[in-house]
């Protein structure tokens, strides 16, 4: 694929940061080729900038000369890519069958209530994101969630409730 | 050949072949969606489930889809098992739950492969009593409509326009049943075939926007077999017609030339024909006025052209026809090339090539055998796109070596990809500015064009040093003549639109030197601009350039003209034209749609389009094709020939005859003429389909009789629903249409076997017979005089004469630009969209600053004439100027080698 | 002789060993076998010896698998070794516990595979979420450079490996072997045509191996101590232990590593201390969400692959579900279908449109609009859904617990139509 064949677009692309390009490189070592890089550089995108806008989007197109439309192509498969903007904290809800007959039902319930987003929203506030995921792999000790990096588990209301305090109080 | 039992009979087929494909060959109707002919399988629609037993005693089977199983020896499968069929139903009833079900108001309905599918596969009555899934539509430019919601999830947009044509901007996204088939962002689709989504999809999700405005249902089109006009490939077309306006042009199958693709150029550029602009009646001159010719004056106006001190100048987008009937009028020593005199002359040498033993032309389908390939100078996208697409397949044929070695079989279209990811055929591109093509080349050179052409001949001494030698980049030089040497079927392509005879001199010695080491003919294709530019520098004698022509004029030893359909503003610098004409005591001069020329004629005859009449065109092979009328010119137009013949009667066939019998190398040309006796009980062949509907309702506005339906005496079709449809033996196939198959998947009824030629045989006649032995050729030297080296660039949408009248076509079309390195754009001092001067002779054009430019060299795209393009040199002084007006600007230009800062 | 050599090393109360610890512990000892002077030949041997069945769910014979990759003088230069670290399946807590226990296990498997097929790079395709997992990796992939376990010339066998970690952008389908060298490929994780095998044209269209996590942990043991001990781990006709695991309302639910052919009683009681007080077992999934359900009557079978076969399910990752019998067996098999719905790649017709249907219609039972109608289409997606309808193993895993939950839970679909509400919930 050369320079020559990239989408023309209304959307410009924005500046990569430095941090970005350097690890961008740095997968480029690791894979043999572009379209592979393309994906990863969605993920570094989305770890300096919390989503993937459509001008970060352009900006990889342009930096590693892979179409535009091939990446949003592979942004809008996957799961954890995030195409528009999410909180601080994203909530990744465990609504699998281990955690369902664990009563994972109850706990989104209650998270609704206390953060007044259900799955899919953000808060007012911009704190939390609130996504269902597919079984995390925990189901011994369902229900569980993540809360960006950190799984909690055995999930109660009442840990629940001190989860998020916990985090709005440590910004 | 290996054998296989289906449903209980036995059956004669390909090994190499999936079942599915070999049951369609076998005439069997097995529906399918995501399999196409020649994009091969992928197994995702499972539509063609079909059951297969291990053997003999095997009562239960397993179920398989027919596209992903290979067609082995001894295969005992059934389409008719209930389980098989069972299985096809649900699918069919899966991929109806979110269709809108809006067959009425669909663009699709009555052609739609989903329809014929549904009612093959039997499923007919709803169930799903949910919610379904909808999608945002988008918009994608002035040639295709977006209805997703009517997708059904085949994956073949995709994999047409991105795996098989080489596009970028159309994606898949999202995933489970909310996947979504379009651009990141709404916008203009960019590849040139964009158009072919419209047949590749299976349903009416991409439709041809413009029929969409005026849709006709397909069994209400009256349709003929036609050729299109847009570039020298010629490839098959047949255009609908209804009310008397053409509506759409859709690929009309021909195994050797277009196969089922054609370019956005041959699709949308034709409205022009129902332009309010056509010239309508005979037009004459008074003072600066045109009037309409009285009736009893037409006859001894075109009367006045005859006799000594005419002369003709014929055309390179006329039909053979027209062209011959000319000369006929003039006499062979006042018949005049109708083309710029440096295209003449390399158009002469292209001809004098095509009878060298030592080469061969290729047809599209041959180009796409090729395993290692050089383009010299040409701007295959821009001039002869078909090729360019062919190009995309042939550098796959590595893939499929590599596929082979490990039995993987070439219809596993994915498998094959993966297997071999970039892995290509060489391609070597020699251009002097980005080409489309240049994502699959192996090797790309960018230099001002007698560089390249120094080049190719260095590359050919490099083949063989009997070849005379030159020198240039060793490095790229030796890989190329490797790569050459070294392929199972190389292949060299150069031509005439470069503006440079040293190209083509180059390819001819390349191939020369293949031929020498190999001791077989070499391909070797030579495009040429137009639809008929062979066949008409085949009616015209070598030294007839349209200079002396022009000479003849001016000096007074011709007084007057006749010009067939031809600007000649477009082939001469314009004060020579001027000169010329404005010395002539009278021009005749026919055409369709008004021209510089026109404006300068004393008498104007219109002319009709190439779908108001039957005419045959020689392609860049040398294949002459025939092109049927689809409807009557309802104004006053005439076949041009008609115009120009003795008793302005007569018919085509015989004047075909006659140009067999007179005009050298033309012999074979009456072979193109279905014969009536071949028809079923001396019966015509109808235009319309026998569901044609509503004849007596057409015109109820008017009056609810039934119009008597004209007759056409010219022709073995009618001009109505009456006759025979082409049977097997009948050469003439329009739209294909098969019992339970209206969409054009039909067309593997007609097919010997799929992707083979049709039963009717179609493919046209090879002309040009090879006796003579040529010799290597001294290539042409170019001159450094330290200005800017011109080469001319072309634009798809805009570079043709005649499409770019259709409105279609206008909204793709830019203005005339100069394309310029950044480096000399920067001396210059010059920004990107900034008008400058050329020459300070009154021409300007827009600066496009491109980064894949040569310094010292500069590409000019003349619009649609609006630079006098033959006042230029090889060379060019460029300055600033006040900016002109812009009509279009250069935003539409999709070059994308734009240079970045002067993007930003 | 070790009895647990897959989790020897795991306490999840600390940190895993780092490499001194591990080294001290037999750790790596398989790699100085190797540099000893068993060749690629001698290893895949032992391998096919050992008998190693995959853990990945399909069970295919490891040995078996790797001996089709092309091998000698004219096989392409490039093979990828790659381990499927994607752990997604509902249900399925196994790798995750290898890996946040004991990465070096994992990196030593990783080494013997790539050394068998002799591939110089090798990928961890890590699912996204399993952070532990990854930082545990990272840190265990550097300390086995630092040691000259991994690079250049390794030990000085002349063989060169690089590992490297990536971690998934997430989707089920991910794990199915060919979407999971779509996805390492930076594309849509559609899977791929079988065949061609990935053994012939995987990764970049080079022979590729996809293994395990489980699997990959297992190939240490048999090197270091041999064939005859690996085969005197098991209870029952599989060689080897396996991890066993219970999510459900048992009274101590985890994971285990256990000989193949303890019964599943045992599992659930002596493991798991059996139900919860109130809950009595009403049937369970025995390997994750597209297993067959199985019965309290089928307590006393051998787990291991073959007899769980025998009663029509499959072993698949030998961690079970448990459904209890207070929780709605329609609504256990309703949340599975919304999972495999979701997670459908979208690529071919039955499961990109089959399982949204049947997952509205679930969505309809639960909140009582069920009909017959509707019931009657469940069955017919079953056979609809199933092995060789469609592209890849996905849906076929769906309509696993779908087609035997309709059979063995009739009554309770009946309940939801006629009472036109689910009765679990009153
Ligand atoms: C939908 C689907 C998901 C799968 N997910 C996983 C997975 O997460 N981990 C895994 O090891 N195998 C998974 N598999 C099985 C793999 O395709 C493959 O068989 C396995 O990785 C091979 O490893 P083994 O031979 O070591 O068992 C999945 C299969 C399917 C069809
Ligand atoms: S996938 Fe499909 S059409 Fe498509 S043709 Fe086959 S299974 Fe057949
Ligand atoms: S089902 Fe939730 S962690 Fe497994």
């Amino acid at each position: 694929m050369s320079a020559d064949l990239i989408a023309s677009s209304a959307t410009k692309a924005r500046q990569l940061t430095d941090a970005e390009i350097k690890e961008i490189e740095h997968e480029m070592e690791l894979y043999p080729d572009k379209q592979a890089v393309g994906l990863e550089a969605l993920k570094i995108v989305q770890k300096h900038q919390g989503w993937v806008s459509d001008e970060s989007m352009q900006a990889i197109s342009k930096y590693l000369e892979i179409p535009v439309a091939d990446l949003e192509s592979v942004a809008t498969f996957f799961n954890l890519v995030y195409r528009q903007p999410v909180g601080k904290k994203v909530i990744l809800f465990c609504n699998s069958v281990s955690c369902w007959i664990m009563g994972c039902d109850d706990m989104r319930a209650h998270i609704n209530e206390k953060l007044g987003v259900d799955f899919g929203g953000t808060t007012e506030d911009g704190d939390f994101t609130f996504l269902p995921v597919p079984c995390l792999g925990d189901c011994d000790r369902a229900p569980v969630m993540m809360v960006g990096d950190d799984l909690h588990r055995n999930l109660t209301a009442e840990k629940i409730d001190q989860i998020f305090t916990d985090y709005r109080s440590k910004e | 050949m290996a054998k296989v039992v289906i449903d209980g009979i036995e059956y004669e087929v390909n090994p190499d072949n999936n079942l599915l494909q070999e049951c369609l060959s076998q005439g069997l109707d097995l529906p399918y969606f995501c399999w196409h002919p020649c994009m091969g399988s992928v197994g995702a629609c499972r539509q063609c489930a079909v059951k297969q037993y291990r053997d003999a005693d095997d009562k239960d089977g397993m179920l398989v889809m027919a596209c992903m199983t290979p067609a082995t020896e001894g295969s005992i499968i059934s389409i008719e098992d209930p389980q098989a069929k069972d299985m096809r139903e649900r699918v069919i009833e899966s991929l109806m739950i979110s269709h809108p079900h809006d067959c009425p108001v669909c663009e699709e309905g009555g052609e739609c492969h989903l329809q014929d599918m549904t009612q093959m596969s039997g499923h007919n009555y709803r169930r799903y009593d949910k919610k379904k899934v909808t999608h945002r539509n988008q918009y994608l430019g002035p040639f295709i409509n977006h209805e997703m919601n009517r997708c059904i999830t085949c994956y073949r947009c995709v994999r047409f326009y991105d795996d098989y044509a080489g596009g970028t901007d159309l994606s898949v996204q999202a995933a489970h049943h909310h996947t979504y088939f379009g651009r990141h962002e709404e916008g203009v689709l960019e590849s040139e075939f964009s158009g072919n989504l419209v047949e590749v999809c299976p349903t009416g999700v991409f439709t041809d926007k413009a029929f969409s405005e005026h849709y006709t249902r397909k069994w209400d089109l009256q349709v003929a077999p036609s050729v299109c006009t847009g570039c020298s490939v010629g490839c098959n077309t047949t255009p609908g017609e209804r009310y008397g306006s053409l509506r759409r042009i859709v690929n009309r199958y021909n195994s050797e030339v277009n196969g089922y693709f054609i370019c956005d150029r041959g699709r949308f550029g034709f409205d022009y024909v129902n332009s309010d602009d056509r010239i309508k009646v005979p037009l004459t001159r008074n003072g600066s006025e045109m009037e309409v010719v009285p009736a009893g004056e037409l006859q001894p106006t075109i009367n006045s052209f005859k006799g000594s001190g005419v002369i003709g100048i014929a055309s390179p987008r006329a039909s053979n026809e027209s062209n011959f009937a000319l000369r006929c009028l003039v006499g062979d020593e006042n018949f005049y090339s109708g083309i710029a005199d440096e295209e003449h002359e390399a158009t002469q040498l292209i001809l004098s090539l095509a009878r060298d033993k030592a080469f061969n032309a290729p047809s599209v389908r041959e180009i796409e055998l090729a395993d290692a390939v050089v383009v010299l100078g040409e701007d295959l996208t821009n001039v002869a796109p078909r090729i360019a697409l062919a190009l995309r397949q042939s550098v796959r044929n590595k893939a499929k070596e590599l596929a082979e070695g490990c039995h993987i079989p070439s219809w596993q279209d994915a498998a094959v990809r993966e297997l071999a990811q970039h892995d290509r055929s060489p391609l070597a591109i020699l251009s002097s500015y980005a080409t489309r093509l240049d994502d699959i080349a192996s090797d790309l050179v960018i230099d001002a064009p007698a560089q390249l052409a120094n080049m190719g001949a260095a590359i050919a001494n490099k083949i063989s040093d009997k070849a005379p030698s030159a020198s240039g980049e060793e490095e790229a030089i030796a890989r190329i003549a490797e790569q050459l040497a070294n392929a199972k079927r190389p292949l060299v392509i150069a031509g005439s639109s470069a503006g440079n005879i040293g190209l083509i001199q180059a390819a001819a010695n390349i191939a020369r030197a293949l031929h020498e080491t190999r001791g077989e003919a070499i391909d070797l294709c030579l495009v040429v601009p137009e639809v008929n530019t062979i066949g008409m520098s085949m009616l015209v004698n070598s030294s007839n350039t349209l200079g002396s022509a022009l000479d003849k004029l001016q000096s007074g030893s011709a007084s007057k003209v006749i010009v067939l359909e031809n600007d000649l503003y477009r082939r001469a610098a314009h004060k020579s034209v001027d000169a010329a004409l404005d010395k002539a005591k009278a021009a005749l001069v026919i055409d369709q749609m008004p021209t510089a020329t026109t404006a300068k004629a004393s008498t104007i005859l219109p002319g009709t389009s190439f779908s108001e009449h039957e005419a045959t065109y020689v392609n860049y092979e040398g294949r002459a094709q025939l092109s049927f009328q689809v409807h009557r010119n309802h104004a006053a137009a005439l076949p041009a020939w008609r115009w120009l013949s003795e008793q302005q009667r007569g018919d085509i066939d015989s004047l075909i005859n006659r140009c067999a019998e007179e005009a050298a190398n033309f012999d074979k040309l009456d072979d193109l003429l279905p014969g009536l006796n071949e028809f079923v009980a001396g019966m015509k062949i109808p235009r319309q389909s026998h569901r044609y509907s509503g004849r007596t309702a057409m015109k109820a506005n008017l009056n609810v009789h039934e119009p008597k339906q004209p007759v056409d005496d010219q022709s073995i079709l009618a001009f109505s629903m009456e006759g025979v449809p082409a049977t097997k033996d009948a050469s003439v196939l329009g739209a294909a249409w098969a019992p339970a198959w209206n969409s054009n998947q039909s067309i593997s009824k007609f097919q010997e076997e799929i992707n083979g030629e049709l039963k009717q045989g179609h493919t046209g006649e090879l002309l040009i017979e090879r006796n003579d032995s040529g010799s290597y050729l001294e290539v042409a030297a170019g001159s450094d005089d330290g200005q800017l080296q011109v080469a001319i660039a072309y634009q798809i949408f805009g570079s043709d004469e005649l499409s770019a009248k259709s409105s279609t076509i206008q909204h793709r079309m830019t203005d005339a630009y100069v394309a310029i390195a950044p480096a000399d754009a920067k001396s210059l001092g010059v920004d990107h969209g900034e008008t400058v001067s050329l020459d300070g002779n009154g021409n300007v054009a827009i600066a496009c600053i491109r980064s894949k430019m040569k310094e010292g060299t500069v590409a000019i795209y003349c619009g649609d004439n609006e630079i006098d393009r033959h006042a230029l040199g090889d060379s060019v002084a460029l300055s600033k100027a006040a900016n002109a007006n812009v009509r279009r600007g250069i935003q539409g230009l999709i070059v994308s080698d734009l240079f970045e800062e002067a993007q930003a | 002789m070790e009895s647990k050599p897959l989790t020897k090393n795991i306490d999840m109360s600390r940190p895993p060993l780092d490499i001194a610890a591990y080294e001290a512990n037999e750790g790596y000892q398989s790699i100085k076998a190797i540099a000893a002077g068993l060749s690629p030949e001698d290893v895949l041997q032992l391998v096919k010896d050992s008998g190693l069945k995959g853990r990945g769910g399909a069970g295919f014979p490891t040995g078996l698998k790797w001996s089709f990759v092309p091998q000698g003088e004219n096989s392409p230069k490039q093979k990828y070794f790659v381990v499927n670290a994607d752990e997604m399946e509902p249900g399925t807590f196994k790798d995750r516990l290898l890996m946040e226990g004991d990465p070096h296990l994992m990196l030593e498997g990783m080494i013997i595979g790539s050394y068998t097929i002799q591939a110089s790079t090798a990928y961890i395709f890590l699912r996204g979420e399993y952070k532990a997992s990854e930082y545990a990796l990272k840190k265990a992939i550097s300390e086995a450079y630092d040691k000259g376990y991994l690079g250049k010339n390794i030990l000085g066998t002349g063989f060169d490996l690089d590992i490297i970690l990536h971690t998934s952008a997430g989707r089920y389908i991910c794990g199915e072997e060919t979407a999971l060298l779509n996805a390492l490929e930076g594309k849509r994780a559609n899977p791929r045509a079988k065949p061609p095998f990935p053994q012939v044209s995987g990764l970049w269209g080079k022979p590729t191996i996809v293994n395990n996590v489980e699997t990959v942990c297992n190939l240490p043991g048999i090197l270091s101590y041999g064939v005859d001990w690996y085969h005197g781990l098991t209870k029952g006709n599989d060689h080897g232990t396996k991890l066993f695991g219970i999510s459900g309302r048992v009274k101590t639910p985890g994971c285990w590593e256990l000989p193949l052919g303890v019964t599943i009683r045992e599992v659930i009681e002596q493991y798991g201390g059996g139900m919860q007080d109130g809950y009595e077992l009403r049937a369970f999934l025995p390997g994750g969400g597209s297993t067959d359900f199985m019965l309290p009557e089928h307590l006393d079978l051998q787990f291991d692959y073959d007899e769980v076969a025998k009663v029509g399910s499959r072993l698949a990752t030998g961690t079970m579900i448990l459904l209890d019998d207070k929780t709605c067996p329609v609504g256990m098999i309703g949340n599975l279908m919304k999972f495999f719905a979701h997670e459908s790649c979208g690529f071919c017709t039955p499961c990109r449109d089959g399982l949204p249907w049947v997952d509205e219609i679930f969505n309809e039972f639960e909140t009582g609009r069920g009909t017959e109608k509707d019931l009657q289409i469940l069955h017919e997606h079953v056979d609809y859904l199933g092995p060789g309808r469609t592209f890849c193993a996905l849906a076929p895993g769906a309509t696993a617990p779908l087609g035997s939950g309709l059979k063995i839970f009739a009554e309770d679909f009946d309940r939801h139509i006629k009472e036109k509400c689910c009765p679990y919930k009153h």
